[in-house]
């Protein structure tokens, strides 16, 4: 055992050591019109060789290192508390999502612009998980390709915008609609699939989506985007300084304050937020119904479910379709807030970010994939100090939190539908 | 009301099933036996729709039936349980039955949704109907915890009661008593009989207890290496030469 660590440490260090000594340790520098390769200095190379020590100590005794972390989570007094009553538990998330959400509510008015505008992104992140966690979490169908759907909400709005002059109120349906037909279409064909060989297709069906976008020029633009998309308006109330659209009037003038660029911002975040509820509480919904059980049933045990009379076609697209609507709404608020779309936002890094808050979350919990979409969308801006190097911070965070809570932050426990033993009684 | 004629079923070189014909009356228990690996299952599996036959017709009520999708197949009223128990193990007792009214709940998203007053009132049947059920096969106790939980032989009770909640026309239990103590059995033999006189459901079983086939079938069909070997009464087949020396045995 022991020469065994001893050779496996060795091995760690010498990879280590092969990763970051090139990385770190030379640098490309610009002189004049030539660029030149220079060694790191004195410093960076004993923090490399140190890190290589650092590594070789951890694995050589990483049986000792590993039992004292086994003991830690006894110091959490919450670990081992018994799970609570069905009742009880969602009584508490209900108050705790109300405060959330009355927190939400107020917070803008608060922050600086560039809080609420981050904040955005996170609502639209917690929408898009939402839907995904549907197709995945519930249905247990792995779609890698969830980013399409997004991308046809987005495009929709942009290229109606650009050759109808459609409004963000009336791009909203459209686009969430549009893409859950497209979900309903990518449905069809992989329908027989299961597990890896579904991942791979709609791999696939994502790439071609965003290929198209690239390539179809004279209509998307390719990859010089769609710009000029509109924000969205209240009441025929614009948030620009000056109207933009005739029989339209702007809101600071409507109510006699000066003109702010929050408004429009704060707005957007509202918006979002509206429809990150609609999305939650629809989803939520759906989990009780009759639609919802036949997702799990079929994820558990496709042939019984059959048996019975379930039918996989209409349960697989339902989920589908049902996932990538959520995308499309997603994508319209995306691309209004932006104001700027271009197919580099839909790249498959994208589709994983988004099975990544999922999975951290806990596949098919809300609460869970709430609280993930905050954290992966907010720890990368966060960590924005470490600049080159945050991304990696990101990767390290996701690692350990895969290893200490392989069931994500807060995994999923059914709401169950309980019979009342008087009625069984009779 | 079931009629299987000439039913043949190949995999590559094997002939699994060849030229097998057995018929369901209403009203009446019929069951299958046979040495292990005969095509019994298969059988099962054809006439559910898990397999399409290479030869040969099953009708039901009249209507031919070989081929069409499984799930088409148990909505007509032809539902079946499976040799290896099949719950939804991660959904509670109450779930698993009501997973299996999705067809009688089919309502639309919207009315679901804002929970109209007629979603609200089919949701309360539907359970309504799970509870009468759970208190038949005697799971009421155990109705709102996990499926996967239950004893073997409660998860076999549970199985049976998911199929009756469908109002299934024919019922086709593979191998109900397997694994099951004689008490359990007892309990089994006494609920299929129910089963046909008080719910008017007519049952195909597979079996190897054998005094749970000879209890409770109105008729016994005998299978040997995909052939039909016998058909006729209990009392028939007790004392067919053929069927004694390829399953029963001499005693």
């Amino acid at each position: 055992m022991a020469a065994y660590n001893f050779k496996h440490a060795l091995f760690s260090a010498i990879v280590t050591l092969i990763i970051s000594y090139p990385i770190l340790g030379f640098n490309l520098v610009s002189e004049g019109s030539s660029v030149v390769l220079k060694g790191a200095d004195a410093f960076t190379v004993v923090g490399v060789f140190i890190a290589a020590l650092v590594v070789f100590m951890f694995q050589l005794f990483r049986d000792s290192f590993m039992a004292m972390l086994g003991r830690l989570p006894a110091l959490n007094p919450l670990a081992n508390l018994p799970p609570m009553p069905q009742k009880k538990r969602l009584k508490v998330e209900s108050i705790l999502l109300t405060l959330m959400l009355i927190a939400a509510l107020f917070w803008p008015f608060m922050a600086s612009r560039g809080a609420v505008d981050l904040a955005t992104l996170v609502l639209i992140y917690i929408m898009l998980a939402l839907g995904l966690n549907v197709v995945v979490g519930l249905a247990g169908l792995l779609d890698l390709g969830y980013v399409a759907f997004y991308a046809v909400g987005a495009y929709t709005f942009a290229l109606l915008s650009q050759y109808v002059g459609i409004s963000f109120w009336l791009a909203l349906p459209t686009g969430a609609l549009l893409a859950a037909l497209f979900g309903l279409v990518l449905g069809f064909p992989v329908l027989r699939l299961r597990g890896d060989y579904l991942a791979i297709v709609t791999l696939g069906f994502g790439e071609i989506i965003r290929i198209l976008l690239n390539n179809m020029t004279n209509l998307t633009g390719g990859p010089n985007g769609i710009g000029g998309i509109p924000d969205p308006t209240l009441f025929g109330m614009e948030f620009g300084r000056r109207v933009k659209e005739e029989g339209n009037t702007s809101f600071h003038e409507t109510f006699g304050i000066a003109y702010a660029g929050e408004h429009k911002v704060i707005f957007l975040y509202l918006i979002a937020l509206v429809l990150a509820v609609i999305t939650a509480l629809i989803i939520r919904r759906l989990m009780r119904m009759p639609v919802g059980r036949a997702w799990e049933a079929l994820r558990e045990d496709e042939i019984a479910s059959r048996s019975l009379g379930l039918s996989r076609t209409a349960v697989k697209l339902s989920a589908f379709t049902i996932g990538a609507f959520f995308a499309g709404f997603a994508g319209t608020v995306f691309a209004s807030k932006q104001g700027f779309i271009s197919p580099e936002s839909f790249v498959f890094l994208e589709s994983a970010i988004i099975l990544a808050i999922v999975v951290l979350g806990g596949m098919g919990s809300q609460m869970g994939v709430i609280l993930a979409a905050i954290a992966v969308t907010i720890l990368p801006e966060l960590a924005r100090e470490f600049s080159e190097y945050r991304m990696l911070i990101f990767g390290a965070a996701m690692v350990l939190m895969m290893v200490w809570r392989p069931q994500g932050l807060l995994p999923m426990r059914r709401i169950h539908i309980e019979l009342s033993p008087q009625r069984g009684d009779r | 009301m079931l009629e299987v004629k000439d039913l043949s079923m190949r995999f590559g070189g094997l002939l699994a099933v060849d030229q097998v014909s057995l018929d369901v009356q209403e009203h009446e228990i019929v069951a299958i036996i046979g040495p292990n690996g005969a095509g019994k299952t298969t059988v099962f599996n054809c006439m559910s729709g898990f397999y399409r036959p290479t030869g040969g017709q099953i009708l039901f009520e009249g209507q031919e039936i070989q081929g069409k999708p499984d799930f088409r197949i148990s909505r007509l009223g032809l539902v079946r349980t499976f040799q290896h128990v099949r719950l939804f193990s991660q959904m509670t007792v109450v779930e698993n039955l009501l997973v299996a009214q999705h067809r009688h709940l089919n309502t639309n998203l919207i009315s679901g949704l804002i929970k109209t007053p007629d979603y609200r009132k089919r949701e309360q049947k539907s359970l309504d109907r799970a509870a009468y059920w759970l208190d038949r096969v005697g799971l009421t106790d155990m109705a709102n915890r996990d499926a996967g939980n239950l004893a073997y032989g409660q998860q076999r009770r549970l199985e049976i009661a998911r199929c009756m909640v469908t109002e299934p026309k024919l019922l086709m239990l593979d191998e109900p008593a397997a694994g099951l103590n004689p008490a359990e059995t007892k309990d089994l033999n006494q609920l299929i009989i129910s089963l046909k006189e008080d719910y008017n459901v007519s049952v195909v079983l597979i079996e190897h207890d054998m005094s749970l086939v000879m209890d409770i079938s109105d008729r016994i069909n005998v299978i040997n290496q995909g052939r039909p070997l016998a058909s006729g009464t209990p009392a028939e087949i007790r004392q067919n030469d053929d069927v004694i020396k390829a399953y029963l045995g001499e005693a």
